[in-house]
């Protein structure tokens, strides 16, 4: 319940005596303006040589000049096309099917384009698509000026007729000698790719084809072929399950290829009652373990012997294994995977084949129907033992030509040198990268090829599920596909494109049409679920339990949500997006438990204006050292544990900005991310760019509402008075709610439509894919590390994190004890216990659109005003910039434009870039600087639906306006809904009259038009 | 910055309008039939053919002199026909021009194609264009008569002025006159302030002298045919040069008395106006076929909004029936466009604040139309009521 409860932000909060949050409460703007600097020193002020006559002559001057320059304006060209392409008018989107398949990111997507130039990725939902962060800014890294212009052999520039041949001429020379040629790529899921691979093969006599994943599940592969025959992934869908036991995988993150929220929320939607139980062990606090009802923390050691203990439990077996300190927790876990039976799951994400093979058994010992063997996944295919065998091969100069194609192994191999050892060897060495990224600039040849968005392509992310990847814009650089090279190698004057069609027409069409799968962007066919042999588990639990030797402190490396594997670490828009747990961005860190931290002598003290800074640590990793890494203390992290997230430091092709972090793949061992390590504190102070801290809630706890699947299924309660309660206030002697209360006159908002934004808490899991999109819809400014630092982003929407501890009559009780003994001794326990292992709760929070608006009074120029239509506006030219209305707004959500950071050399990001300018929305002005902006509800997109249905002379179509806005059409999991009220078709209307909906701070009385569904988690042991 | 030479809008009236009688007293000493047969020339021959040269079929002037009036008939009604019935003329004719089947006219009558023919007879005249231009050189240099009595009045209001500050002694006038003089200058010089970045009348040179009067006013074009986008799109789109050359791939010379009388062009000047198009598009009108070579017309942009206001023309145009010319004036009369309407914030807002929102027949209003009337009896709203003075609605 809300009431015995305490949010949190930061383990400083914990800290009754910390003057610091005090003061934070208390400022909007946490830093003071330098008036004292210039005003306050009477010295100095006599000192300057400028009179007050001087002054004044300044200011008539320029304002005189000013005026004078604005008689006359520009002279504007307006140049139209020659020859207009049909599909094309100017002002009209056009939309694509098509799909992103990195080795990293799949996901079935449709490509907005203004004038033949694409802005914004949204989630193709005919297809099935779903977008998380990094697909939603891939269109940014599209424009990325650092792009390979054009081909290159030892660096120098060549044309590519010229490579070609040279390349031709070189694999005939290997194929007379005899002489291996190795294909190395990441995954490609691509079938035409790998018929063109083997054609190539054909054409070229000794030719492997190794596949190489940085964040490898390669252990799970060997795992599902050894049982099922082939090398895939399984698939699961877990809106059919009733338990979810998860051992470290972090299934609503990266794990294997991603793209299972939304049927994880599927399963727990809230209003049928019903709600899966998910219950998450792992060692770093993860997107996933922060979503589970039941979080249970173990070091990745304990964990595999957990996984062994509950096979045990479940099937009643005796495998060799090792008591885990959470022992008891498995035993409970056991019993209600038992009790879901074929409704249970169990998922892990230890990179070991003989744990994968165990979590398979278990599944089958279940027979779990979440579990699917027929669709299985694509979407990792790495092979480790290939590649280490490749890098032997190389340096033992076995190998003749190494070609590789969608993977960076210089910068994601711990064994770098090695490989580029291995590659100086090598007699041909050819790297295809879209930049001249670091395996590019060693290889021989760095040919350029295009951006998914430039390309044509097929991808079958799962079994029986074929997607085509289209060009939606002519290619920006002098590019080639690898495919169309690779059929000019095998000595065929086939364009890929024809290659693809008939390949598709052969293999996969099955005579429909070719246009309507392109149209669709995904084609399905019917597929049949494999047959599994047996399992020797008792091999597999002693071969586990010999190897896994554990230590005092154990790393996991991660990826983390905005950057992921660290290919688009050149994106502004991901650098700035913070991490959905500790809210840094533009960094990586080693997240330390509170505990461990305290031994070793780590802290993160808040400064007075927000920020916090961090000391470093030297983390060794079997004798390889990765130097000053700073520290950050994360609640819930493992004792014994750290977390390293990979996809940072790195150098090549990225804009100064963007270098941040450093390269935890250097300690990616084996391809093994998680690693026996020390660390050692250093000298130095790091300075995070931690965002939510500057935004207190000044003790406002109510701003955050859960319950649990009990109380919300009792029907005894009612929530106004209980879960869901509401502020009562007294009026005319009599307790009413405070809703009922209102100092404003109401208008009648029946007629026309009114917006409103439903946020269901529980369906949120933190991805940030809303805040990307928001981005690209809005023309939202990068404003780089040190603003952000200072809390001055410019996120029109924030994901905020809270972490809770329930505060049970037990630890009140123990907290009361230790009171009277020493204040020091009762800050240490506060501080200690909740932060072991906390709850967590996500909460979107943008403009919350206030019928009854407080910023809307304050503003002196009328600049902010309401729309009838629910909105409030923002006048960006009529803003003066005096910041009334931030200081007035009781949700912190109006940013203002410290600095103009378009076309500014001082904020060298996309705006301040000529093809980074192309992926601004036309129909959004970019603000400038002095004024105020803040979420408009894509009014841009939503009175582009009214215009388009008064054009057509009908109604808004129910949907419509969710599927218009950025934030709710990328919201995988439907945790975003956005609608007409007035429209009683809208899913909105019944969102706003459920039993969940609060609004934020109700008590203040703005009467808001974002709604929020109270949290609820299935916390009850089954 | 604007380097463009502001034509006053009250000469090119009275040069126009003296054009048009110059015109219409010339016309009238033509002939009866031939007259007639231009009109009808002009809507059914002319994109194919031409008097004095070969088009896509052969020159007709003077027709009468080659061909029978009865063959000419005959061929013109159903030329299909005439040849399958054997008609050697009729064969030849054809396929000395590729074999291209000429469109059938049953719709013509005998005398309609006498009066074509009378017109083809005619002796084609030369001599109006040079005679306008000649007025048009000599055209009147009047300023507007309001303009005129407006300076009269501030010469005496200033001579007054003058006089109670240096003849009178009446204390109480010199205080007058100082409000007066006060309240003027305030007047005048709020007025010049506002009118800053107000480019009403804005006239620039264009890269190809093209006439809005000849094209949408003379020959009727509608507007939308070009500026198509207006109907779909935010921007009412500036054609592209495909869309010049659907009509332009026929007509490479303008007729002899087609003149832009403002801008002393005749027919000699505005030919090659349409050569520049021509280059722009690449077409050799000697080969008749595309070079490939195409160079974009970089048109000077006479309307500009600032970019923190948004505009949709699709809006007015299609869901508000607007016509064009409410915003953008008597366009058909331009022969160079210049900014009619001052396109200020409070221009923009007057006109949502009278207009009534056209709801009938439009399914999207159908519903707010009927709540409006049950819930406040009211049958129509303006646009300001329905939220069209919303600072969102046009600034985001």
């Amino acid at each position: 319940m809300a009431s015995n409860r305490k949010y949190w932000k930061s383990v400083e909060e914990l800290n009754e005596n910390s003057s610091i949050v005090a003061k934070l409460e208390e400022n909007e703007f946490v830093s003071d303006i330098a008036t004292d600097e210039f005003l306050g020193d009477k010295e100095t002020l006599e000192e300057s040589s400028t009179s007050r006559r001087d002054f004044l002559k300044y200011v008539g001057f320029s304002t005189a000049a000013a005026s004078l320059a604005a008689c006359e304006g520009p002279v504007r060209k307006s140049i139209p096309y020659v020859i207009k392409p049909e599909e094309i008018t100017p002002g009209i989107a056009n939309y694509y099917a098509s799909t992103i398949a990195d080795g990293y990111d799949f996901a079935n997507v449709l490509v907005k384009t203004r004038e033949g130039r694409p802005i914004l990725i949204k989630p193709n939902k005919l297809a099935n698509g779903s977008t998380n962060a990094r697909v939603q800014a891939s269109v940014l890294s599209l424009y990325d000026s650092l792009r390979l212009t054009g081909p290159k052999v030892n660096g120098n520039a060549i044309s590519w007729s010229d490579a070609n041949g040279q390349i031709k001429a070189t694999l005939a020379e290997l194929k007379n000698k005899g002489e291996k040629v190795v294909v190395l790529t990441g995954t490609l899921a691509s079938p035409s790719t790998e018929k063109l691979i083997a054609n190539f093969a054909a054409a070229n006599g000794n030719v492997q084809h190794v596949q190489y994943d940085a964040l490898s599940e390669s252990a799970t592969l060997d795992a599902f072929q050894e049982v099922y025959g082939t090398r895939a992934l399984p698939n699961y869908d877990f809106s059919d399950a009733s338990v979810i036991v998860s051992i470290g995988a972090d299934f609503l993150g990266d794990w294997q290829g991603g793209g299972f929220e939304k049927s994880y929320t599927a399963g727990r939607q809230v209003a049928t009652g019903k709600m899966s139980r998910h219950i998450q062990i792992e060692s770093n606090m993860s997107l996933t373990g922060s979503n589970a009802d039941k979080r249970i923390v173990l070091k990745p050691s304990e964990q595999i012997f957990a996984l062994i203990n509950l096979y045990n439990a479940v099937t009643g077996e005796n495998l060799p294994s090792k008591a885990t300190p959470k022992d008891a927790d498995i035993k409970n876990a056991a019993k209600q995977l038992k009790k879901a039976g074929s409704k249970a799951v169990v998922v892990t994400g230890i990179q070991d084949k003989n744990a994968q093979l165990i979590a398979l058994a278990l599944n089958n010992a279940l027979a779990s129907s979440v579990m699917d063997t027929a669709a299985v996944k694509y979407t990792r295919q790495g092979n480790d033992a290939d590649v280490q065998q490749l890098i032997a091969d190389m340096k033992a100069g076995k190998v003749g030509a190494v070609i590789s194609y969608g993977a960076n192994p210089v910068y994601t191999l711990a064994n770098s040198a090695d490989f580029v050892a291995g590659l100086k060897k090598v007699k041909l060495s050819v790297a295809f990268a879209s930049s001249e990224d670091e395996t590019a600039s060693v290889a021989q040849y760095a040919l350029p090829t295009p951006h998914y968005l430039e390309a044509w392509g097929d991808v079958q992310i799962s079994a029986g599920s074929y997607s085509l990847t289209q060009p939606t814009i002519n290619p920006l650089f002098d590019t080639k596909q690898f495919q169309d090279c690779l059929l000019d190698w095998s000595g065929s004057s086939e364009a890929y494109y024809d290659f693809l069609k008939n390949s598709w027409a052969s293999d996969v069409l099955n005579g429909t049409s070719w246009n309507q799968a392109l149209h669709d962007g995904l084609f399905t066919t019917k597929v049949e679920e494999l047959a599994a042999k047996s399992i020797d588990v008792a091999a597999a639990a002693s071969a586990l339990k010999a190897e896994t030797k554990g230590g005092a402190f154990e790393l996991t490396l991660f990826a983390s949500t905005a950057i992921g594997d660290g290919q688009q670490a050149n994106n502004p828009w991901l650098q700035e997006l913070p991490d959905p747990l500790t809210r840094a961005a533009w960094d990586n860190y080693l997240t330390i438990s509170q505990a461990d931290a305290t031994a070793l002598g780590f802290s993160n003290p808040i400064q007075d204006n927000g920020a916090i800074n961090g000391d470093y640590a030297n983390v060794t990793v079997g004798g390889t050292i990765l130097e000053n890494v700073p520290v950050l203390i994360q609640p819930g992290q493992a004792k014994g544990s750290f977390g390293l997230a990979v996809g940072y430091g790195k150098t090549k092709a990225m804009k100064s900005e963007m270098q941040v972090g450093v390269n935890a793949y250097t300690l990616a061992k084996g391809l093994k991310l998680v690693q026996v390590a020390s660390v050692e504190k250093v000298g130095g102070t790091h300075k995070f760019a931690c965002e939510q801290l500057q935004h207190t809630i000044a003790g406002r706890y109510e701003i955050l509402k859960e319950t649990s699947l009990t109380s919300y299924n009792d029907s005894s309660l009612d929530p106004k008075e209980s879960w869901n309660q509401v502020t009562k206030v007294s009026l005319k002697h009599e307790e009413v709610s405070v809703n009922d209360v209102d100092l404003w006159d109401d208008q009648d908002r029946s007629i026309g439509h009114h917006f409103n934004l439903s946020i269901d808490l529980s369906d949120c899991t933190g991805c940030g894919a809303c805040v990307v999109a928001c981005h690209a819809e809005n023309n939202v400014p990068v404003v780089g590390k040190h603003e952000v630092r200072v809390g001055r982003d410019m996120h029109w929407l924030r994901i905020d994190r809270y972490y809770s501890s329930e505060l049970d009559a037990t630890s009140e009780e123990r907290t009361e004890n230790v009171n009277t003994t020493s204040d020091s001794v009762s800050d240490y326990y506060n501080l200690e216990v909740p932060a072991e292992n906390p709850q967590v709760a996500f909460q979107p929070v943008m403009c919350q659109h206030c019928n009854h608006a407080p910023c809307e009074t304050v503003c002196p120029v009328a600049a902010t005003s309401h729309g009838r239509q629910g909105q409030n506006q923002m006048a960006y030219n009529r803003c003066v910039g005096t910041r009334y209305c931030a200081n007035n707004c009781p949700y912190r959500v109006r940013r203002f434009n410290w600095f103009k950071y378009n076309e500014n050399s001082e904020f060298d990001f996309n705006m301040n870039d000529d093809y980074g300018k192309m992926v601004l929305n036309p129909d959004v002005v970019v603000r400038s600087r002095g004024v105020m902006e803040k979420c408009s509800f894509c009014i841009q997109a939503t009175q582009q639906v009214i215009l388009n249905a008064k054009k057509d002379g009908r109604k808004v179509a129910p949907g419509e306006f969710n599927d218009a806005v950025a934030c709710s059409s990328a919201c995988t999991t439907g945790a975003l809904v956005f609608g007409d009220v007035n429209e009683e078709k809208d899913e909105i209307v019944e969102k706003k009259a459920d039993k969940r909906m609060y609004r934020l701070l109700e008590a203040i009385g703005t009467d808001n038009n974002v709604l929020y569904q109270v949290k609820v988690r299935n916390t009850e042991e089954a | 910055m604007k380097s463009v030479k502001k034509h006053s809008r009250i000469s090119r009236l009275v040069m126009t309008s003296l054009t048009f009688l110059f015109l219409f007293t010339f016309n009238l000493s033509a002939q009866g039939d031939a007259k007639a047969g231009k009109s009808l020339f002009n809507a059914n021959c002319a994109a194919c053919h031409k008097l004095d040269k070969k088009l896509v079929g052969p020159a007709l002037g003077k027709i009468s002199e080659r061909r029978e009036l009865a063959w000419l008939k005959a061929w013109i009604k159903d030329n299909n026909a005439l040849r399958a019935s054997g008609d050697a003329d009729a064969i030849a004719v054809f396929e000395e021009y590729n074999s291209m089947p000429m469109s059938a006219f049953p719709q013509l009558s005998d005398a309609d194609i006498e009066n074509i023919v009378a017109y083809a007879d005619a002796d084609p005249v030369k001599k109006a264009g040079a005679a306008v231009v000649a007025t048009a050189d000599t055209g009147v240099q009047e300023k507007g008569s309001s303009d005129w009595i407006s300076y009269v009045v501030l010469l005496i209001l200033a001579g007054i002025i003058l006089w109670v500050y240096f003849k009178s002694d009446n204390g109480f006038l010199k205080i007058a006159a100082t409000i007066v003089l006060l309240f003027n200058i305030a007047y005048f010089g709020f007025t010049a302030l506002m009118n800053i970045g107000v480019d009403q009348d804005y006239q620039p040179v264009q890269p190809i002298a093209f006439s809005h009067k000849i094209h949408a006013g003379d020959n009727k074009i509608d507007c939308q045919y070009c500026h198509s986008s207006a109907k779909n799109s935010k921007t009412s789109g500036i054609p592209s040069v495909n869309v010049c050359m659907n009509c332009h791939k026929n007509i490479s010379e303008v007729s002899d008395d087609t003149q832009i009388a403002s801008m002393g062009l005749g027919k000699a000047g505005l030919d090659k106006e349409i050569q520049k198009l021509y280059k722009a598009a690449g077409w050799d009108s000697e080969k008749l076929e595309y070079t490939g070579e195409t160079e974009p017309v970089k048109w000077v942009r006479v309307h500009n909004l600032p970019d923190f206001a948004y505009y949709n023309h699709s809006q007015h145009v299609t869901v508000g029936g607007l016509k064009c010319q409410k915003c953008h004036g008597p366009v058909e009369e331009m022969d160079e466009v210049y900014q009619y309407s001052p396109l200020t914030m409070g221009w923009c807002i007057d006109c949502h604040k009278e207009t009534k929102v056209k709801m009938e027949g439009n399914g999207y209003y159908k519903n707010i139309h009927e709540d409006l009337s049950k819930k406040y009896g009211v049958d129509k709203v303006t646009v300001a009521q329905m939220g069209g003075k919303e600072c969102g609605k046009c600034h985001y």
